[in-house]
């Protein structure tokens, strides 16, 4: 018995490792973490990988293309509004512009006139300035044309004296209107 | 020890149990088996069966893995659904967060190195769970010591073995009982318990299977009608230990990657616990 129990607990103990054991556990472990982490488990990871991105990829392609039409048409409703702000932009340009051109116009010809009448004005003026001085010339002339006639002819034969008087007018006459006429042209 | 030694001090009795010696075969290659204890013994069936674990799941996974198809084919979803157990029941539910997969090849090369060879114990042929042999547990037990210490190193710097032995919350009076209860269970004996756990059980049911075989054995051969008969009853006995030995040898894999990720997870969140 008690040889028994010296010879378990001697080199025949359940508990005394053989080194080769240790040694070529420790290697193989070693071996196969090796292996397991070089290649077996990025295998295994990129294969579970893809599935999920094959299942919850089409998942989120689907929202991804929701979206981007979302962002279209809020795209073409802000362009749309745009567009609409900007034709209304336009069209009160155009309105003002319009209505600026319109009273530039107006202002244009009523100058135009004004100019046109105080054109008249002075030309008339003019003229009837120039009819004042040849009238006021020919005035002075006619009178003393007249009486010298009326002293070169005698004077104590009534009949002749008459005569030389209506002449004289008919002259005078003859003359104002030739040069009425020639104002009126 | 007395009781594991018991049966080889009775040799003159008709039946001979066999004992601890009987689960080591001879040497195949005998280098380096004069250097005492620590070389105890020299290369044997049991290194050529880690060898040969190593060799099959490697492959098996290489395999499995290599085509990668979306829809996958049975051998690759075989591989798939092994690596998932690994990576999601042990290392994203018990270590979790975002930097799980860095451990994930550590728990899946314990847990099919393991489970292969434990399986081993179950093959007509082989007929021997390598971690029977202390050596190997504490080999492996042993790299994930370092591995969790590392971490917990690498994590918190040196505050992490007093983050991992002075608990938050105990009052102060009992730091004295509790700092080193922790310092024992956290560093000393948590190593041993998780190898001895996985060789202890390996052992144990390896010894049963092999007790029940050679009882058979002894039986049939003897002379006695009576024996005789019962030895069916111990056959279907032990077909009965070896179906439990079968459960356990899977149960064993699974509970040392288990407490490995729960081991590396409280060494990241030493601070959390």
């Amino acid at each position: 018995m008690d040889n028994a129990v010296i010879l378990a607990a001697g080199t025949d103990s359940p508990l005394a490792p053989n080194m080769w054991e240790f040694f070529v556990t420790v290697a193989g472990f070693a071996l196969l973490f090796f292996i397991v982490k070089k290649y077996v488990m990025p295998a295994f990871e990129k294969t579970f990988a893809e599935r999920a991105e094959a299942i919850e990829g089409g998942i989120a392609k689907a929202e991804a293309a929701q979206a981007e039409a979302n962002a279209a048409l809020d795209e073409y409703k802000q362009q749309l509004v745009e567009a609409r702000t900007e034709a209304n932009r336009i069209r009160e340009e155009a309105r003002s512009e319009g209505a600026q051109i319109l009273a530039e116009l107006k202002e244009k010809a009523a100058a135009e006139s004004a100019r046109i009448t105080e054109q008249a004005h002075v030309q008339i003026e003019a003229e009837r300035l120039a009819a004042v001085v040849s009238l006021r010339a020919e005035v002075g002339t006619l009178a003393t044309d007249l009486a010298s006639r009326i002293v070169g002819e005698s004077l104590s034969d009534d009949a002749r004296s008459a005569r030389v008087v209506d002449r004289f007018l008919a002259e005078l006459d003859e003359q104002t209107s030739s040069q009425s006429a020639g104002v009126a042209k | 020890m007395i009781a594991l030694a018991l049966p080889a001090a009775t040799p003159d009795e008709g039946f001979v149990a066999p004992t601890i010696s009987d689960t080591h075969y001879p040497d195949i290659f005998p280098f380096g088996g004069e250097y005492g204890i620590w070389f105890e013994g020299g290369f044997g069936k049991q290194m050529l069966m880690i060898i040969l674990s190593v060799v099959l799941i490697a492959s098996f996974f290489l395999v499995a893995s290599r085509k990668g198809q979306l829809v996958p084919g049975k051998f690759q979803f075989a591989g798939e659904m092994a690596y998932g157990f690994v990576r999601n029941s042990i290392g994203k539910d018990i270590i979790g967060g975002k930097n799980f997969l860095k451990y994930v090849p550590w728990l899946f090369t314990a847990f099919f190195l393991i489970l292969v060879n434990n399986l081993f114990g179950a093959v007509p042929g082989l007929q021997l769970p390598s971690f029977s042999h202390p050596g190997s547990a504490y080999a492996i037990a042993a790299m994930f010591y370092i591995l969790w210490v590392g971490i917990g190193l690498q994590k918190h710097g040196l505050k992490y073995f007093k983050l991992a032995v002075v608990p938050s919350g105990v009052p102060w009076y009992i730091m004295p009982l509790v700092v080193p209860i922790e310092i024992i269970s956290n560093f000393l004996v948590r190593p041993v318990t998780h190898s001895l756990r996985l060789f202890a059980t390996m052992l144990a049911g390896h010894l049963i299977v092999m007790l029940a075989g050679s009882a058979i054995e002894f039986m049939v051969m003897s002379e006695n009608f009576l024996l005789q008969g019962t030895s069916l009853l111990v056959l279907v006995g032990a077909l009965a230990m070896y179906m439990l030995e079968a459960l356990i040898m899977v149960l064993q894999a699974y509970v040392f990657t288990l407490l490995a990720a729960i081991y590396i997870e409280g060494a990241l969140n030493a601070d959390a616990h």
